[in-house]
C-alpha cells in the first residue's frame, strides 16, 4: 500500500526545505524537493549601485557568508575591468577556505551527526573505554581524555534527566537503526561540542580580514583591510601570527577529528554506501575555493592551488573521461517551479535568464504539493539537458579522475577502507566521506600554499590591497558592462552575472550549488538530484515513516542551502552583453 | 487571571520553588495552571484542523493540577526559536558568541526544544515539539522576517504561513526577542522593491512587546546577552525608542569609535588602500554609516573581540539601523549625500539629527505602547513575571519598556 510522507520542515539545513514521499513497503517509491521559501534578492539589485551589490547578495546565505560576497564582487571586477592585487585575492581566497572549512565542519558535526549518532545512548558509555576508542580509529584530538568525556556524558545525563530535552526533544532516540556503539556515541558528541568552540576560534581569520563573522565586508577593487608590517593600524606581524595560529587549528582539528571520525562513523553504515546514489553526472571548475574572474577556463592572473585541477564534467559515471566544462550548456528550467518565461519556453541559458513569479501552489495551510506539475521555489539547472551534482564529492572525484595526488590518496585509501567502487562514492555515504576528504584538501591548501605565499608576498614588501584605478563610475566602460565569476564554494558550483548600465545594476543573476541539486523534475521528467538520491532506484529505505531518519541522512548527505538555491533572475529577461563563453 | 509578582531572575533549581521564593502562593499558581489548562484544549483543537500539522491532539484533557506538577518541576524555561525568512546568518552568529555560548545556552541555561537549524526532530516530530511548547510559556526568539504578500505564499514551513507560524507562537510567549535585521524590519528582503512584502516582527505581533535585537546579524555575544539577561534579571532589558536593548545599543558608533579623533583632526581616508587607511584614519568621506548607526561594535566588537568593521578598514553598513538598505545606500557615498536623510550637513550635525529623530521617536513609541495596551484585551495593572510564567501578564510589559525608554541617556550623550 503507498503510504504518503511529507517531512517540513526538514530541519538541521540552512532555509526551509520540504520533501513529500510516496512509500510502498519500507522503501521510498516517488519524491518531491520542495522549496519553501523565496526573497527576490536579485530584482532588489537592480538599479542600484553595483559596488553595494555584495552586500546585498552576500544576505543571499548566512551559512555561506562571504561567498556570494566574493561571487558578486569578482563579477563586478569583470565587467568594470578592476584588477585587484594579488594581496587582496589571497586574503579573499583565506576568508573563503575558512569559511569552507567552518561549513563543513558545523554540517559534519551540527547538521549531519545526529542522523548517525544516538545522543541519548551516550550515557552508556565508559569514558575510558571511549578514549581508546578514539585512539583505535586514529583520532588524534586533544580533546580524547577520560575527565572530559566524563564531563560530556555527566552533561548529556543531566539532560536526561531534567526531562527538558532541548535540541534533543523529539528525536528518533528509539529509532532501531542506530547503530554505533555507546562509546562511538559519547566521543561523537564530545566532539559535537569541542567542534562548536573550534569554528569559534578558527573563524577569526574572517574577523581580521573583514571585521565580523557572519557577512564579514568585502570592496570591489580588492580588499578594505590594509597591510603593512610597520604599522599598528594595519595588519602587521601581530595579526600575522594569530592567523598562523588558526590556520594551524583548522588543519589540526581536520586532521585529528573530523576526518577520523567520519571515517569511523561510516564503518557502522557500510550500507548507505549503496544508498542514496544520485544523478551520476559531476561538474566542477576547480577545488574548493577556486575562483574565477570570467571564463574558468582561461588561466587568470594569479593561478592558485585551488586550480590544480581544470573545469570539467564527468558523465554518467565514466570516471576515466573528463569532459571540458563548457557554460554555454547550462540552462534553468522551471516545468516544476512557480515561474514562467515570455516565451512560454520550460528552459532557458542562464545568459537569456528571466523570472518572472506565477505560483500556482495552494494558499497555506496545506498539506500536498506533489500532485501538481509546478510543487517548489527552485529552478532546475541542467548540464547539456542532464541533472548533474555539484559539491564536495563532485569535486572530489574530478580530482580523482585528474590525478590530483593528496586527493587521490585519500580517496584510495577510503575505497580500500570499505571495499567499495569508485562508483559507490555516488552514495548518502559517499557524499558524507567526500566532504570529510575535500575538508582536509581544502585546509591543506589554506595551510601549505595559500598563507605561506600571502606571507612571503608580505615579506617582500607586498602590501597593496586595491585597484583604486577603476573605483569611480567614471572611469567604467561607456554603455553597457557584463562580466561574471565561477566560483567553487563549499557546497558546490557558484556564478554570479552582473550588467552594469549607467553606473547602475541593470541585470543580476545567480546560479547556485543548491539549485543545481534541490530542482525539481524538468521538462523530460527527469527528477533533480535530491529526488534521485530518494526515489531514483526505488531501493530507497524509510522503515517507519513517523521516524524519517533515512531520508534525513540521504538529503542531509548533500548540506541543503535553501536560502541559496532559491534566487530571481533578471526580470527583464535583459540579455548580458558578454555571451556566456 | 493575571498573577501579580515578579520574578528576580532564576535562583532556584525549579520553577516552583522560584515562584515561592517570589512570593507566589500555591494557590495563585494552580489558578495560572488551570488558565494553561485551558489553553491546551483549545490548543489541541486549532492543532487539530490545521491542515499539514502532525500533532495529535491531547487525547484526555490536561488538568491544572497536572500542568502545575509539570511545570513546577521545570529546571529551565523553554525555548521557541524560530527561523522565518532568512539567510540563517543569525542563528551562525549566535553559533560564534564567545561570552554565553551556544552550549551553555542550548545545554545548560535554557531548553531550546525548537530551533530548525540545530534540532535533532525533523517533520512531524518537530512540528509536534513546537506545538507542545507553544502551548505553555516560553521565550520566543525570531530570527528573519514575515513575507505578507500574497496569502504568505513566500516562507512556508509545515505547511503553515510564516505569519501563523509566528502567531502560535507568540500567543504564550513570555518574552518575544526579535533577532536580526530581518526579524526587526525586514531587512535585504524589505529593500526596494520589497517582491515580498517582507515585514519585522513587532508589525505582527502588537499585543505584545518586542525585544528588537538589531543587526545583520547582531553580534553573537550581544544575541546571547539578551537572553542571558532576561535569565539574569528575570525581565527583558531596558530598551530604546526602536526597541533595542540599551546594554548594545545606547552608544553611536561614531561617538565611541576609536577613529573618532581622526574626525575631529580632519584626517580622513580619501581612497582604499592610502595613507590614511593605513594610518587608521577616520572613513567618514568612504561613505561610514558610524554617525548614524547606535551599536556597541566598537566597545564589543566582534568574534571573541577580534575586530570589528571600522577597525578592520572599511566604513560602517549602518547594519544596526532600520531600512539601512534603502536609506544608508548607495553604501560608499558620504552620510549628507545619502538620500532619504533629509540632512545636508556635516556627520556631527546629522548625528544630531538622528538624536533628535530618536528623541521624538520616543515619544511616538510611547503612544503606540499606549495605544496598543489600550486596545489589548488583558489588563495591564500588574508587574508582569516576564521569561517564564504569567502569559497574561506579557502585554504590560511595553509599559515597563516605554518608561525606559524615556530615561534613555541617550539626551544626556547627544551634546
Amino acid at each position: 500500500m503507498t503510504e504518503r510522507v511529507t517531512i517540513d520542515p526538514l530541519t538541521r539545513i540552512e532555509g526551509h526545505l520540504r520533501i513529500e514521499l510516496e512509500t510502498e513497503g519500507g522503501v521510498i517509491s516517488k519524491a518531491w524537493s520542495e522549496a519553501t521559501q523565496f526573497r527576490g534578492i536579485e530584482t532588489i539589485v537592480q538599479g542600484r549601485d553595483p559596488r553595494d551589490a555584495w552586500a546585498f547578495t552576500q544576505r543571499i546565505c548566512g551559512v555561506c557568508t562571504t561567498v556570494h560576497a566574493i561571487a558578486s564582487i569578482t563579477a563586478v571586477e569583470n565587467a568594470i575591468g578592476s584588477n585587484p592585487p594579488q594581496q587582496a585575492l589571497l586574503i579573499r581566497d583565506m576568508v573563503m577556505a575558512a569559511q569552507e572549512i567552518q561549513d563543513h565542519v558545523i554540517h559534519f558535526y551540527h547538521l549531519h551527526a545526529l542522523d548517525w549518532v544516538n545522543v541519548a545512548d551516550a550515557v552508556k558509555a565508559d569514558p575510558e573505554a571511549t578514549v581508546a576508542l578514539a585512539k583505535a580509529i586514529g583520532s588524534t584530538w586533544k580533546g580524547n581524555t577520560v575527565e572530559r568525556m566524563q564531563a560530556v556524558k555527566d552533561t548529556v545525563q543531566s539532560i536526561l534527566d531534567s526531562g527538558q530535552l532541548s535540541i534533543f526533544t523529539g528525536g528518533y532516540w528509539s529509532h532501531p537503526d542506530y547503530r554505533l556503539p555507546p562509546e562511538a556515541n559519547l566521543m561523537a558528541v564530545a566532539h559535537y561540542l569541542d567542534a562548536l568552540e573550534f569554528q569559534r576560534s578558527m573563524i577569526r581569520i574572517n574577523t581580521v580580514f573583514g571585521g565580523k563573522n557572519p557577512h564579514p565586508n568585502f570592496l570591489v577593487g580588492g580588499m578594505a583591510c590594509t597591510l603593512d608590517p610597520d604599522r599598528s593600524e594595519s595588519i602587521n606581524q601581530v595579526q600575522i601570527s594569530e592567523i598562523q595560529n588558526w590556520v594551524n587549528e583548522c588543519l589540526e582539528f581536520v586532521e585529528a577529528c573530523y576526518v577520523p571520525d567520519a571515517k569511523a562513523i561510516l564503518t557502522f553504515y557500510p550500507d548507505y554506501f549503496d544508498i542514496g546514489a544520485s544523478s551520476p553526472n559531476y561538474m566542477a571548475v576547480g577545488m574548493s575555493g577556486a575562483v574565477f574572474a570570467g571564463d574558468p577556463n582561461q588561466t587568470p592572473r594569479y593561478p592558485t592551488a585551488m586550480m590544480a585541477i581544470k573545469p570539467g564534467v564527468i558523465v554518467n559515471n565514466d570516471f576515466s573521461t573528463v569532459q571540458p566544462f563548457d557554460p554555454k550548456l547550462i540552462s534553468e528550467d522551471i516545468t516544476s517551479a512557480w515561474f514562467t518565461y515570455t516565451g512560454g519556453q520550460s528552459t532557458l541559458t542562464p545568459d537569456q535568464g528571466e523570472t518572472t513569479v506565477e505560483y500556482t501552489g495552494p494558499n497555506p495551510p496545506y498539506t500536498w504539493l506533489g500532485d501538481s506539475e509546478k510543487y517548489t521555489w527552485c529552478k532546475a539547472p541542467r548540464y547539456n539537458g542532464l541533472p548533474v551534482q555539484v559539491g564536495p564529492l563532485a569535486r572530489v572525484l574530478l580530482a580523482y579522475a585528474q590525478g590530483h595526488a593528496t586527493t587521490k590518496a585519500l580517496v584510495d585509501d577510503a575505497v580500500k577502507l570499505y571495499g567499495i567502487s569508485l562508483a559507490q562514492l555516488n552514495s548518502t555515504a559517499g557524499r558524507t566521506l567526500a566532504r570529510a576528504v575535500e575538508c582536509l584538501t581544502t585546509a591543506q591548501n589554506l595551510v601549505n600554499e595559500t598563507f605561506p605565499t600571502f606571507v612571503k608576498n608580505l615579506q617582500q614588501g607586498d602590501i597593496a590591497v586595491f585597484d583604486p584605478s577603476k573605483w569611480e563610475p567614471a572611469s567604467w566602460p561607456k554603455g553597457a558592462a557584463s562580466g561574471y565569476s565561477f566560483v567553487e564554494v563549499a557546497r558546490g558550483n557558484l556564478s554570479h552575472w552582473v550588467t552594469i548600465k549607467d553606473g547602475k545594476v541593470s541585470a543580476y543573476q545567480c546560479v547556485v550549488p543548491t539549485t543545481w541539486l534541490a530542482g525539481g523534475r524538468d521538462e523530460n521528467g527527469e527528477m533533480g538530484p535530491y529526488e534521485v538520491s530518494l526515489a531514483g532506484n526505488g531501493k530507497h529505505p524509510l522503515v517507519d515513516s513517523s521516524q524519517p531518519l533515512e531520508p534525513l541522512r540521504t538529503i542531509h548527505s548533500f548540506d541543503p542551502c535553501m536560502s541559496c538555491a532559491v534566487h530571481v533572475l533578471d526580470p527583464d529577461g535583459e540579455e548580458l552583453q558578454v555571451a556566456v563563453s | 487571571m493575571p498573577v501579580a509578582y515578579t520574578l528576580d531572575g532564576w535562583q532556584e533549581p525549579t520553577l516552583a520553588e522560584n515562584l515561592a521564593r517570589a512570593g507566589v502562593s500555591r494557590r495563585d499558581f494552580l489558578k495560572f495552571c488551570g488558565g494553561l489548562a485551558a489553553a491546551f484544549a483549545a490548543g489541541s483543537a486549532v492543532i487539530g484542523s490545521a491542515p499539514g500539522a502532525s500533532a495529535a491532539p491531547t487525547a484526555n484533557p490536561v488538568s491544572g493540577e497536572q500542568i502545575a506538577s509539570a511545570l513546577g518541576a521545570m529546571t529551565k524555561p523553554n525555548v521557541v526559536w524560530l527561523q522565518l525568512q532568512e539567510c540563517t546568518g543569525c542563528m551562525e552568529s549566535a553559533l560564534r558568541s564567545g561570552g554565553t555560548s551556544v552550549e551553555d545556552v542550548v545545554l545548560n541555561l535554557l531548553s531550546v526544544n525548537y530551533n530548525e537549524l540545530v534540532m535533532a526532530a525533523a517533520g512531524d516530530a518537530a512540528n509536534a515539539v513546537l506545538d507542545e511548547t507553544n502551548k505553555t510559556p516560553h521565550i520566543l526568539v525570531v530570527n528573519g522576517s514575515i513575507p505578507t504578500k500574497d496569502n504568505g505564499i513566500y516562507c512556508v514551513i509545515g505547511g503553515k504561513s510564516a505569519e501563523m507560524v509566528l502567531r502560535e507562537s507568540a500567543e504564550n510567549a513570555t518574552a518575544i526577542l526579535a533577532v536580526g535585521a530581518c526579524a526587526v524590519f525586514g531587512s535585504v528582503q524589505a529593500a526596494r522593491p520589497n517582491p515580498t512584502g517582507a515585514v519585522g516582527v513587532d508589525e505582527i505581533i502588537k499585543d505584545k512587546p518586542v525585544i528588537n535585537v538589531a543587526g545583520c546579524p547582531p553580534i553573537g555575544e550581544v544575541i546571547m546577552a539578551t537572553v542571558a539577561y532576561i535569565l539574569t534579571n528575570g525581565h527583558t532589558p531596558k530598551t530604546d525608542a526602536e526597541g533595542r536593548p540599551l546594554f548594545a545599543y545606547d552608544q553611536r558608533i561614531h561617538d565611541s569609535c576609536p577613529r573618532r579623533p581622526h574626525f575631529d583632526a580632519g584626517q580622513y581616508v580619501r581612497t582604499f588602500d592610502d595613507e590614511g587607511a593605513r594610518n587608521g584614519w577616520c572613513l567618514y568621506d568612504m561613505g561610514c554609516k558610524g554617525p548614524s548607526t547606535f551599536s556597541a561594535c566598537p566597545i564589543i566588537q566582534w568574534n571573541d573581540h577580534t575586530s570589528w568593521p571600522i577597525g578592520a578598514g572599511h566604513p560602517c553598513l549602518g547594519c544596526t539601523e532600520r531600512d539601512f538598505f534603502d536609506r544608508f545606500t548607495p553604501f560608499y557615498s558620504k552620510l549628507p549625500n545619502v538620500p532619504g536623510l533629509g540632512v545636508e550637513a556635516t556627520a556631527e550635525k546629522v548625528g544630531l539629527g538622528l538624536v533628535a529623530a530618536t528623541v521624538a521617536a520616543v515619544g511616538v513609541h510611547a503612544g503606540v505602547t499606549a495605544i496598543r495596551k489600550s486596545a489589548g484585551k488583558k489588563t495591564t495593572d500588574h508587574t508582569p513575571l516576564e521569561a517564564f510564567g504569567d502569559t497574561e501578564a506579557a502585554p504590560s510589559a511595553p509599559q515597563t519598556s516605554a518608561a525606559d525608554t524615556t530615561a534613555t541617556p541617550d539626551s544626556g550623550k547627544a551634546e
